[in-house]
């Protein structure tokens, strides 16, 4: 019996007192991605983190492939995108990759990150300060870092958020070879357009609670706002 | 609760008179009576540091909210238990020696600790998310209150190495029918404490309740 | 090894990253610098007084220089998120610490390196003479200062006041560590060997530094995921 690829149970999230999530459930199969959508503050951001083992959630457990995402292994298996790029100004872009890469004990720090590079258009500006850099490229960086090491599980916070074209372009297509390599993909977006198109399934959030969660339908590519018109609050 | 501050109460009173009524002290006259309160207040606030790093510890282990709670309610009233003992002994040097402070071990190391316990209080108040506090302010009583006995020894060890040239005895003779009065002291003064804690963690407690209404009204709207 | 191997990975990251803006390190010295030489205007510079004070004199330089490093360990996490990365990382709290706590010793010694001779030079102070045990004393209390910095910096790293917190916080922990550093530093300076009782300051040093790595290595992780 496979472990799912992301699962969590009875989720709670309190800052103080104040339960943030409440009672989530939720099970992401192996090779599926899934469009977390919800207004602001709804706790997608909360949820994303605690899949990813950023945060301990109050109650409830989560399992990456059947262990807690805070466990070496799988941390080896879970990449992450979030608000920030999460690579240092300080540092060029084939340090910065170097770096993760080692981190992440790979067998060629070297080789995968210039490989990195090369995918993600930024070869040519390898030995450029990140702090330099303009803003689609900082962001393709931050993929490159997200998956050089190989995830099983990608958690992708608003990822479409504020990309130029050619960002765009290279996520998508970078989200594409890793879904048909197997790879699973939960990714919070408000870009419902770009979601409806890679998602296979689609979940609501909303006040702390899941309010729908189910495949993605012709409806919902057609209206990407179809999920929000039937389950969420006006 | 009511009972124990009553039973302070009723000891404070029985000590307060046998104190008063107890000789003059050929060497110090009056002032001597002073510590009966000095003593047992740093007792006390010691006793108090201690548990106070158990909750810490408990905090860490079970994510307990009711642990943080007594740990800053401990560690507020044993900031004022501290004062007094650190006012007192100001108040006593000023008296027999001329000076309002003396870098002795004692009084030293209760400076110490009193700002240790005061920096826990400030971490406290500069972090507002409620778990990341607690935590935070359980990892930092840790490592001020493992500094405690560490403080006191290095230095006991710094003035004996280097003596001051002011000698002083705190503990002279001492006489046995005292003894009793200075130990009733510290029970009364332990139950005043705990009075103090209760009433300190009743308010935490409601201070959390009206956080999250807060909370959940922000939410609602 | 491969925790070795984590740890040396994070200690030449922050060295890089600090060795190109050099932020910390400039306004360490700096710091150090300038409050050598306010100090010289506070007393009279007399070999007797000059004695008695060196230890004290110099390791509150030190500590007042290691606090501006210690208080960017952290700090410089913070943009981007990166902090986010490391945590996600597969490397042990324990190593994460241990890596920047190197990468600040590094400094902090680099900076009373340079602070030793100009203090030499201000105060007319042959400091040498105990070089040994002198360098001993300065890596003893220097990794203690460390220890409980980067903890601390940790701690304090998303607060609002976090350049005065820090200090605040560290300085009365670190007491014994500079009541001791100070003593030896002291007599080293005016060439004396340490012997008879004040060897336990030495031992105070060690045991210190013990207990304060052990505790720190334990609860990095709860800070981190705090």
């Amino acid at each position: 019996m496979n472990a799912a690829a992301v699962e969590c149970a009875g989720i709670w999230k309190f800052y103080g007192d104040y339960p943030a999530l409440r009672d989530i459930s939720l099970k992401v199969p192996q090779g599926r991605c899934l469009a977390l959508i919800g207004r602001n503050g709804a706790g997608k951001t909360t949820l994303l983190r605690i899949l990813g083992g950023f945060s301990k959630a109050g109650k409830g457990q989560v399992s990456i492939f059947g262990q807690n995402p805070r466990e070496t292994g799988a941390r080896r298996r879970i990449g992450f995108i979030g608000h920030g790029i999460a690579v240092y100004d300080e540092l060029s872009a084939l340090e910065n990759l170097r770096l993760f890469a080692r981190l992440y004990q790979l067998p060629d720090a070297e080789r995968t990150a210039r490989e990195w590079l090369e995918r993600t258009g930024l070869e040519r500006v390898r030995d450029g300060l990140v702090r330099e850099f303009s803003r689609g490229m900082r962001q393709r960086l931050a993929v490159a870092r997200a998956f050089l090491h190989g995830p099983s599980v990608l958690l992708l916070d608003e990822p479409f958020t504020a990309l130029d074209d050619r960002a765009v372009a290279v996520l998508q297509t970078v989200l594409r070879d890793a879904l048909a390599g197997g790879r699973t993909v939960i990714m919070s977006t408000h870009q419902l357009r770009e979601a409806m198109e890679l998602a296979t399934d689609v979940a609501l959030i909303g006040r702390g609670r899941i309010a729908f969660h189910g495949e993605r339908t012709e409806e919902m590519v057609n209206d990407p706002a179809w999920v929000y018109s039937h389950y969420g609050e006006a | 609760m009511i009972v124990m501050l009553a039973l302070a109460a009723v000891l404070l009173v029985r000590n307060l008179y046998n104190i008063s009524v107890l000789p003059d002290e050929t060497n110090q006259g009056q002032i001597f009576r002073i510590i009966f309160f000095h003593v047992p207040a740093a007792a006390v606030a010691m006793v108090g540091s201690a548990v106070a790093l158990l909750a810490s510890v408990m905090f860490l282990i079970t994510k307990n909210f009711k642990y943080d709670a007594l740990a800053v309610a401990i560690t507020e009233v044993g900031l004022a238990f501290l004062a007094v003992n650190l006012v007192t002994g100001s108040i006593w040097a000023r008296v027999i020696w001329g000076v309002w402070w003396a870098w002795d071990p004692r009084l030293t190391s209760a400076l110490i600790c009193w700002i240790l316990y005061a920096g826990y209080l400030i971490l406290r108040q500069s972090l507002e998310e409620p778990t990341q506090r607690a935590t935070f302010a359980a990892v930092y009583s840790i490592f001020a209150f493992t500094d405690v006995p560490i403080v006191y020894f290095s230095i006991r060890w710094w003035r004996t190495i280097h003596p001051q040239p002011v000698f002083f005895s705190k503990n002279g003779s001492f006489p046995a029918d005292w003894t009793l009065t200075l130990v009733l002291n510290i029970v009364a003064l332990s139950l005043l404490y705990a009075v103090l804690t209760m009433v300190r963690l009743r308010q935490e407690n409601t201070q959390r309740e009206i956080d999250y209404l807060r909370r959940t009204v922000h939410a609602i709207s | 090894m491969r925790f070795l191997s984590q740890v040396m990975t994070i200690t030449t990251k922050d060295l890089r990253a600090e060795m190109r803006t050099k932020e910390a390190i400039n306004a360490s010295f700096s710091f150090a610098l300038v409050v050598l030489l306010l100090l010289s205007f506070a007393f009279e510079p007399t070999e007797q007084t000059t004695q008695e004070i060196s230890g004290g004199l110099l390791w509150i330089v030190f500590i007042f220089a290691g606090t501006l490093i210690l208080n960017r360990s952290f700090a410089r996490e913070l943009p981007n998120d990166c902090l986010d990365a490391l945590i996600a990382a597969p490397i042990p709290g324990a190593a994460l610490f241990l890596g920047k706590a190197l990468a600040n010793f590094i400094l902090i010694l680099a900076v009373e390196f340079v602070a030793l001779p100009v203090f030499g030079i201000f105060y007319n102070v042959r400091w040498a003479q105990q070089f040994w045990p002198l360098l001993l004393v300065l890596i003893l209390g220097t990794w203690g200062l460390t220890t409980i910095g980067t903890v601390f910096s940790a701690l304090t790293v998303n607060i609002r006041l976090r350049e005065v917190m820090l200090p605040l916080l560290v300085y009365p922990v670190m007491i014994p560590l500079l009541l001791g550093a100070m003593r030896l530093s002291t007599l080293l300076v005016a060439g004396q060997a340490i012997t008879g009782d004040e060897t336990v300051w030495f031992r105070l040093l060690i045991g210190y530094d013990i207990i304060f790595t052990a505790l720190s290595l334990v609860l990095m992780d709860t800070v981190l995921l705090g």
